[in-house]
């Protein structure tokens, strides 16, 4: 894997893009303003989930008419994060919020498909309710927080305190 | 006592000299800082998406104002709080930089409007709001927030 990361890294376009003026800082400016998009909307979905907002609409309706803006927004994040990541790939590698950004963002991947398996069936059941079982609450529950950890592990790949030296 | 005197002494305090002085002050701030950017930003388009007609249609923009409220009023003064943190330990720089004045203005101008124009237009009877002026408020509004967070994110760059 790491030898993989130097590969990338000493690509020409790799290069480019990590010592250009303009094009790294727009790349990572999109990707954090992009939050405001795509997780601004899966926050607001997750507190839909735990009941606290929005109770007298339906689930299906805030899933549903949110759903093409975060998908969206997700690409974005993941295209713009992959362009940063090319950039910058071996002291990305080696950075430990890096790893944990990406198993947190493992874990949020399942927790969302654990959800929509198991609400597939059944959610006509309960989606007008105000408060949605406990199971839905988990779910989203558990995104927020992983959302979260997310958020804070990426801001802190910046700080290169735990920097191992190859 | 001159604006930039003012900033000087709000660097000087013994509260930008924390920030300054620790290794994890800022990136921790500057975290919560993200977490309330996320949490303005699904506030702010929830009510607005929907304002332009692409966002939840089955509830009355005057109920998802209402519903958003408590999170757009609490994430804002997790910004603030966060933000005056940030502020005090580098607050001269700041002073010199276009960037922050530029976020300050549209920061302004984001909460009057959002607080007088578009919350008028949420809570009225949508009979009597036709589809173009909603439209032209939330793009106007979405505009605005942009500025905010564009402007912010351009502070970092220097």
């Amino acid at each position: 894997m790491l030898g993989f990361c130097q590969w990338l890294g000493n690509t020409p376009w790799s290069v480019a893009l990590h010592e250009s003026i303009l094009a790294y800082p727009v790349v990572e400016s999109v990707h954090v303003l992009t939050l405001c998009l795509f997780l601004g909307l899966v926050v607001m979905l997750d507190l839909r989930l735990l009941g606290v907002t929005m109770l007298k609409t339906p689930v299906s309706e805030v899933m549903g008419r949110l759903a093409p803006w975060t998908i969206a927004g997700f690409a974005v994040m993941a295209i713009t994060g992959s362009l940063l990541f090319y950039a910058i790939p071996v002291k990305t590698y080696l950075n430990i919020f890096f790893r944990l950004k990406v198993l947190f963002l493992l874990l949020a991947g399942a927790n969302t498909a654990v959800f929509h398996r198991m609400t597939s069936n059944n959610m006509s059941e309960w989606d007008q309710d105000p408060v949605p079982p406990l199971r839905a609450r988990l779910a989203g529950g558990l995104s927020l927080v992983l959302w979260a950890g997310i958020v804070v592990a990426g801001r802190m790949i910046a700080y290169n305190w735990f920097d191992k030296e190859i | 006592m001159s604006v930039l005197s003012f900033f000087t002494w709000c660097e000087n305090g013994s509260l930008g000299e924390a920030i300054r002085v620790s290794k994890w002050l800022f990136p921790v701030i500057e975290s919560f800082h993200l977490l309330g950017l996320a949490v303005i930003g699904g506030a702010v388009l929830v009510v607005n998406l929907r304002l332009l007609g692409f966002g939840i249609e089955r509830q009355p923009v005057a109920q998802l104002w209402r519903d958003t409220r408590p999170f757009l009023l609490g994430s804002l003064t997790v910004m603030l709080a966060s933000g005056l943190l940030l502020f005090t330990s580098e607050a001269t720089k700041l002073y010199y930089h276009g960037a922050f004045w530029l976020k300050m203005s549209s920061l302004l101008l984001s909460i009057l409007f959002t607080f007088t124009v578009v919350r008028r237009v949420a809570l009225a009877d949508p009979r009597r709001v036709g589809p173009f002026r909603s439209r032209a408020v939330a793009f106007i509004s979405i505009v605005l927030w942009s500025l905010v967070g564009i402007g912010g994110r351009w502070i970092g760059f220097s």
